[in-house]
């Protein structure tokens, strides 16, 4: 496994087996305190778990490296599908469906692919499900590291390449095919406005403008929020406008899930504005699954947009 | 080494060494409040800090020397978001981080020729209040669980006398503030008041209320509004003594006079001084710490 319990690496418990702070015969002006969590350098969490236990960062494997899948393999992992986001009047809407599949089977159907990922941002994701987990951990933990040991948050352009960075660090699993693929948004405290930042299995990140969508669902949801979308939205007509372009989705891709009526399950919505991060209780996830549910009664493909350009 | 030094006296001259090097700097307080626990500590500087957020529920702060305290401050971060990260957010605690510290400090006093010059207290917050707690851990890898409140550093023993004589299980955030600064301001913890300006003070509390990261500091704005309803109460319990002194002596004015038309001049002294009992207490107390603060002008604080 190569960590620290099996003494290969220098553990969270002081000096490392025999590490330069532990012998005797050092003991001159040159001795030195154990090893381990003292003198770190740099402020980075996902650094410092890649030189002090690697096995724990997400994607990594142990012992020799896994062939690639076979495909079937690789197709049966549950995925995570479609996330949107939306900017609107000072602020930004994530939501996401809450299916996972594996293959042509679904594997869940409430689970998470939404996140707070701190005070003024958020995530979503989608692909392998147990990576984009370990992933969505590893960047919380990373911000919230580098504002504990640094005393100020990152800048949300330094929270976009951080997570970049991590994900190119994934490089080893995406070639196999082991893809997650990151949605973040944040509130841009300077401009006054929320911010969308996509990426590619490779990392990124491309700042996109007004809207965005990523998983299998996107090309359905995107059309549906190209249609719906107007600039500085106020926040509930925004959150409306991802629930459709979300419904929309699940309408024509089969991975991704619809409002569940019966079980309850409605889509998770999270805002970012200059409030900080906020999730919708399932009550206010609920009416706006209504809604548009009711809407649909009488009109299948949901509200059109007007043919000739007004003004 | 050139010379043989015998083990105990290099452990007395290292420890001696050590204890010089935080002597030199002033105490810091944790106790405990009703919403969670209160951290004071005098430091004109806004930027480097003693008190910081180790994690969710969990606060550290240290005296000594800085760029030695600091180390340890990001070493605990670190083994805390490791812990975190790997197992869960509820495995870290206060007592696991309190112990690493205890291991590298004992370590580094045994094995290297220059001992840290500092004093760390780790304290976390329960769900409740008897849950919570409060760890002191010494340059020598001494590690003490503190019940209900602590100080140390600089002449952590002055403090430490005065705020116990303050502290009582579940003080509102205000009394406990008013404690702390009434042992900060004990007799020799430095020449400096450090109420005389919020900018003098570092204050931060782990607060209950709060979910996820309780970990808060006291800015400017709010420290001087609890400066101010200290300052408020000290006035109040100042003004309810001096008008308990004024009716207490209105009252032996009057027994005296009534003990003349009684013509028994030994009654009224006998009674006097066991009346006046109550008041010595507070009155002793406020004249001890005038002397220790130099400003006779200020009303005593409020013995709560």
């Amino acid at each position: 496994m190569g960590s620290y319990f099996e003494g290969s690496q220098p553990g969270p418990f002081g000096g490392g087996n025999g590490g330069p702070g532990r012998m005797r015969g050092a003991g001159g002006p040159g001795s030195r305190p154990p090893a381990g969590f003292m003198d770190r350098q740099g402020s980075s969490f996902a650094d410092f778990v890649g030189s002090h236990s690697p096995g724990l960062l997400p994607g990594v494997t142990p012992g020799p490296a896994v062939p690639a899948g076979d495909g079937q393999a690789l197709r049966d992992l549950p995925h995570a599908t479609t996330i949107v986001a939306a900017s609107c009047e000072h602020g930004v809407v994530l939501a996401g469906d809450r299916r996972a599949t594996s293959g042509s089977m679904i594997a869940k159907r409430d689970v998470d692919k939404v996140f707070r990922s701190d005070e003024y941002s958020a995530i979503g994701y989608s692909g392998t499900g147990s990576l984009g987990i370990e992933f969505i951990r590893l960047f919380q933990v990373e911000l919230e590291h580098y504002e504990k040991i640094e005393g100020r948050s990152l800048s949300l352009e330094g929270k976009a390449n951080r997570l970049a960075w991590m994900i190119r660090g994934n490089l080893a699993a995406a070639m196999q095919g082991f893809i997650v693929v990151p949605l973040f948004v944040g509130y841009d405290e300077g401009a006054d406005r929320g911010r969308i930042f996509s990426y590619d299995p490779l990392g990124g990140p491309y700042e996109e403008h007004r809207f965005y969508s990523i998983g299998s669902g996107s090309v359905f949801a995107r059309g549906s929020l190209k249609k719906l979308f107007v600039d500085d939205m106020p926040v509930r007509d925004a959150v409306l406008a991802c629930v459709q372009a979300l419904y929309d989705a699940a309408d024509d891709d089969s991975a991704t899930g619809g409002p569940d009526l019966t079980r309850r399950i409605f889509p998770v919505i999270a805002t970012v504005t200059a409030d900080g991060y906020r999730r919708l209780s399932e009550a206010e996830s609920e009416d706006y699954a209504q809604q548009v549910v009711q809407g649909r009664m009488s009109a299948p493909d949901g509200p059109s947009a007007p043919l000739r350009a007004t003004g | 080494m050139p010379f043989y030094v015998s083990p105990e006296q290099s452990m007395r001259d290292k420890a001696d060494y050590a204890r010089k090097g935080i002597a030199r700097g002033r105490s810091c307080v944790a106790l405990k409040y009703a919403g969670g626990i209160l951290m004071v500590a005098p430091n004109p500087s806004s930027a480097l800090h003693k008190i910081s957020e180790i994690y969710d529920r969990i606060a550290f702060a240290a005296v000594g020397r800085y760029n030695e305290y600091e180390n340890l401050r990001k070493a605990g971060v670190t083994y805390a978001d490791i812990t975190g990260y790997q197992f869960d957010r509820h495995d870290v605690t206060a007592r696991g981080i309190a112990n690493w510290y205890a291991q590298t400090l004992g370590t580094i006093f045994t094995e290297s020729n220059k001992p840290f010059e500092v004093e760390i207290v780790v304290a976390e917050i329960g769900l409740q209040s008897s849950d919570d707690q409060i760890y002191r851990i010494t340059f020598d890898g001494s590690v003490s669980d503190e019940p209900g409140f602590v100080a140390f550093g600089g002449q952590a023993d002055q403090v430490s006398t005065a705020l116990k004589e303050r502290y009582r299980e579940g003080l509102s955030l205000a009394e406990a503030f008013s404690a702390a600064l009434a042992a900060l301001n004990a007799p020799s913890n430095g020449e400096q008041r450090p109420d005389a300006v919020a900018a003098q003070l570092e204050v931060a509390v782990l607060d209950r209320a709060r979910d996820h990261r309780t970990f808060r500091r006291i800015r400017t704005a709010r420290l001087e509004e609890l400066i101010g309803e200290v300052r408020a109460a000290d006035q109040k319990a100042a003004e309810a003594l001096e008008a308990a002194a004024a009716a207490e002596a209105a009252e032996a004015a009057k027994a005296a006079e009534a003990a003349k038309a009684a013509e028994t001049p030994q009654t009224p002294a006998e009674p006097e001084p066991a009346d006046s009992g109550p008041q010595v207490g507070p009155d002793a107390g406020s004249s001890d710490r005038g002397s220790g603060v130099g400003d006779g002008g200020e009303p005593p604080s409020s013995p709560l």
